[in-house]
């Protein structure tokens, strides 16, 4: 099987595993919280009612409001595609480099940004500015991280640093790449809209950061954000759960490797997703003005991982 | 009980002598005015907590040159009130620095006010939807509207943010969006009729407001209570102080997006609710006061609220000891000890910001035994707010538990008296007056009772037939709204929801 095949069981993979695994953040949350919770496919049940209405567009939006959820899903759909989930295997002449898959993520930031301007409701404004101060924070940490993480190995493609973990165990307990994996984690959380830098569950519209941007959407736009969402959660999950624990990822393309792989990288995101369920049941949302200081932490993390890279 | 003392004073005097009380340690409890037809009655209720003396300046206004002397420059929430009466009544208050409209919003019609006996239905206009507030200019001010209609299940309001970047600047609150006419609503009813309308004043406060307006009617019939039956009031207060402050605590936690605690609070929440359902027959303490006494179905099992005051004190350890929930809550929304002075403040509020004021000491109709403090913090931040509540929520189970011994399975007399027009058998309003005199025009009654959010107010006039002529009802929301503001002054936007769920003012309440 070629390279693209595999990529593209890859974007399958993450789109039919997206909804599910913000389902089992929720669920292991809703129980640990003794409620009963809607269930891990609550996700999938409201994407499919979502995908099932119009959308209805505030007054005065602009054709930004109608491309920026699609511009959204695509980029998602796109760092699918680059980073090593299901296999390490990167399509030929497409770069599957840290530079480009930061980048594809910042289109997609920023055409949610646009969105939440758009309208011109005051939430949405509110919302971009808080999320751009929280991007501009996470790229550099995201760009430094990924850096220590490419020392050792020579090469800034996601899928070798991935596979070169996945050859050499010991280099995933090095002090560089542990500082690096932790710095990223933080990221990850900051950049994904999770506690303790936003509340994916807030009612309360004036705390909010994501959820403010996409206040007006409804219908098919609301679920393409919903699920571009969701994709950036799963991608950049199983991205760490791979750094951390590449058991299993396929470093091949034949069926029995991808099919391993792809067994390999559902359980360990889905464990990865109850895990940071549990978590977030002990966290509490910081306050808006200290979390330059936690990504700030996060940053001198990824520092010291670049630094460990080369001394160690 | 404690006598009213009533002083008719003249236009000329009013503001010398309001002055005079209100220096001397009183505070205005209420201001409420009534139609006598010919002219307008204007009632300055002060009171002081210091003695619970309690005064009455009358004030005669002619129907054909309704104006009052504006005490606003004395005393700020004197100011309001007048504001209120402008609105409803038509009094002008004279001399008031900002003398626009409270109530009414602008649709309803410049001349109608809704307290006139001939006031009949409105013809109301378009909401043209100004709103006055003082526009903030510069760089980088936005402004930012919120409301009335809210994300969440709770009831509307406008607030209107100033902000610079994060930072609030100036926030200007709207409220009576759900001004119901009230006030109006008891007129010519007979007050056991009365007690179903003072329930729903304001849904979490059915005993508070309820027990403030029973009381008043008892003031003014003279009417005794047994002292079992004042005992089983004090409890009904505590057992509905206890289940609201609880469900506050954790919905505080919530704000910080620490769910867990708002799951555990919820729940003990309910165990309250089941408990309030099993004495009183309603979760939310509905129907067991009356005029003249209360009853309930069964006392409340102390095992229960033993256990729940043992999980509530996890609950706020927990919370405690959650760095990132202590440092939301310290320093946030400070509210000043002069600030909280000046603007009147009640209730949590005000102890929070160092103000000893409770009315179940200052006013006391029950006494409470050793285990009953009035719980003051001084730094005025939600921190403050939470564990004053916190506090009183341990305080006001214990109360429940010692309260319930010392009724001794006495459910309640529920004495009811017969205030119809006529007397059947029991005392009816003409035997009612000491000495069995003839009956006076007017019977005023006041009373105060310090409910979960506050002290709150209900003064009852009742005509010759016993009816009720007029009732004034004082929430603490009302004198204690403005402080939001204050306190929210250099707090950050995203911090508003927090801040606003440590004060948690009554919309209905205040809108009345």
């Amino acid at each position: 099987m070629s390279a693209a095949v595999a990529i593209l069981l890859q974007v399958c993979v993450v789109v039919a595993a997206a909804p599910g695994v913000a389902g089992v953040t929720r669920q292991v949350r809703a129980r640990l919280e003794g409620r009963v919770g809607a269930g891990v496919l609550q996700p999938y049940r409201d994407l499919r009612k979502l995908f099932a209405k119009r959308p209805l567009q505030a007054s005065g939006t602009s054709w930004v409001t109608r491309a920026a959820p699609v511009l959204l899903v695509a980029s998602s759909l796109v760092v699918a595609a680059l980073v090593p989930v299901v296999t390490t295997q990167a399509l030929p002449d497409v770069p599957g480099d840290l530079f480009v898959v930061v980048s594809v993520l910042l289109v997609g930031s920023v055409a949610v940004a646009l969105l939440g301007l758009d309208a011109g409701s005051a939430f949405g404004g509110m919302g971009s500015s808080r999320h751009m101060m929280i991007t501009a924070l996470v790229e550099p940490t995201v760009l430094l991280a990924v850096y220590a993480l490419s020392v050792p190995v020579d090469s800034s493609a996601l899928g070798d640093i991935v596979g070169a973990r996945h050859e050499d165990l010991t280099s995933i307990a090095s002090p560089g790449g542990l500082l690096a994996v932790a710095a990223l984690a933080v990221v990850v959380v900051a950049e994904t809209g999770r506690l303790p830098v936003d509340n994916p569950s807030t009612h309360l519209e004036l705390t909010m950061v994501h959820e403010a941007m996409v206040l007006e959407a409804s219908g098919r736009d609301l679920a393409r954000i919903e699920l571009a969402s969701w994709l950036r959660l799963t991608v950049l999950l199983a991205l760490v759960v791979n750094l951390v624990a590449p058991w299993g990822i396929a470093t091949s393309t034949t069926a029995l490797a991808l099919l391993v792989g792809t067994l390999a990288v559902v359980t360990k995101t889905a464990l990865l997703a109850a895990v940071l369920g549990a978590a977030e049941i002990g966290l509490a949302k910081l306050r808006l003005f200290r979390v330059p200081e936690l990504l700030a932490g996060s940053f001198a993390l990824a520092f010291l991982a670049v630094t460990a890279a080369y001394l160690v | 009980m404690n006598v009213v003392e009533v002083r008719t004073v003249g236009r000329g005097d009013l503001v010398a002598q309001a002055s005079a009380l209100l220096g001397d340690g009183y505070r205005t409890a209420l201001v409420a005015g009534h139609d006598d037809r010919t002219s307008f009655g204007v009632v300055y209720v002060l009171v002081r907590p210091a003695d619970d003396s309690r005064v009455e300046l009358v004030v005669e206004v002619p129907a054909d040159d309704p104006w009052v002397p504006s005490l606003a420059a004395v005393d700020f929430s004197t100011g309001r009130w007048e504001r209120a009466l402008r609105d409803q009544l038509g009094v002008a208050p004279v001399g008031h620095p900002r003398p626009r409209r409270l109530v009414h919003h602008d649709h309803w019609p410049d001349d109608y006010h809704p307290l006139r006996h001939d006031a009949g239905e409105p013809e109301l206009g378009p909401d043209t939807g100004r709103f006055d507030f003082v526009p903030v200019a510069g760089d980088g001010v936005f402004e930012i509207p919120v409301g009335p209609v809210h994300a969440g299940m709770i009831a509307p309001g406008h607030f209107r943010f100033s902000v610079v970047g994060e930072t609030i600047l100036r926030l200007k609150a709207r409220l009576w969006f759900v001004h119901r006419g009230l006030e109006r609503l008891f007129q010519g009813r007979t007050p056991d009729e009365g007690l179903a309308l003072a329930e729903r004043v304001s849904g979490d406060t059915a005993v508070g407001h309820c027990l403030a307006y029973a009381m008043a009617v008892e003031d003014a019939l003279v009417l005794e209570v047994a002292e079992p039956d004042r005992t089983l009031r004090a409890l009904l207060l505590e057992l509905e102080r206890a289940y609201n402050h609880v469900a506050d605590l954790g919905m505080l936690g919530n704000d910080v997006g620490f769910g867990i605690l708002n799951v555990h609070a919820g729940r003990l929440r309910e165990t309250l609710l089941r408990l309030n359902q099993q004495v009183t027959g309603h979760r939310l303490l509905r129907g067991a006061i009356t005029v003249g006494g209360s009853r309930v179905q069964a006392l409340p099992d102390p095992t229960t609220v033993r256990q729940v005051a043992d999980e509530a004190a996890q609950l706020v350890d927990i919370a405690l000891g959650h760095a990132v929930v202590v440092d939301r809550f310290t320093g946030t929304a400070v509210l000043r000890h002069d600030d909280a002075v000046a603007l009147g403040a009640l209730g949590y509020v005000a102890r929070a910001s160092g103000v000893d004021a409770d009315a179940r000491r200052d006013h006391p109709f029950v006494d409470l035994g050793p285990s009953f403090s009035v719980m003051t913090e001084t730094s005025g931040d939600v921190m403050a707010r939470f564990m004053v509540r916190a506090r009183e929520l341990a305080c006001s189970l214990a109360l429940v538990t010692e309260l319930t011994e010392r009724l001794a399975e006495h459910r309640g007399t529920g004495w009811a008296a017969p205030v119809e027009p006529g007397t059947g058998p029991g005392p009816g309003p003409s035997t009612l007056v000491p000495g069995g005199a003839e009956p006076v025009a007017h019977r005023c009654g006041l009373a105060l009772v310090e409910a979960w959010r506050g002290t709150v107010c209900h003064r009852v006039e009742l005509d010759t037939d016993g009816c009720l002529a007029r009732v004034a009802i004082a929430d603490p929301s009302f004198a204690t709204w403005p402080a939001l503001p204050v306190a929210l002054a250099d707090t950050i936007v995203p911090d508003f929801p927090l801040a606003n769920k440590s004060f948690n003012l009554s919309y209905a309440g205040n809108d009345l």
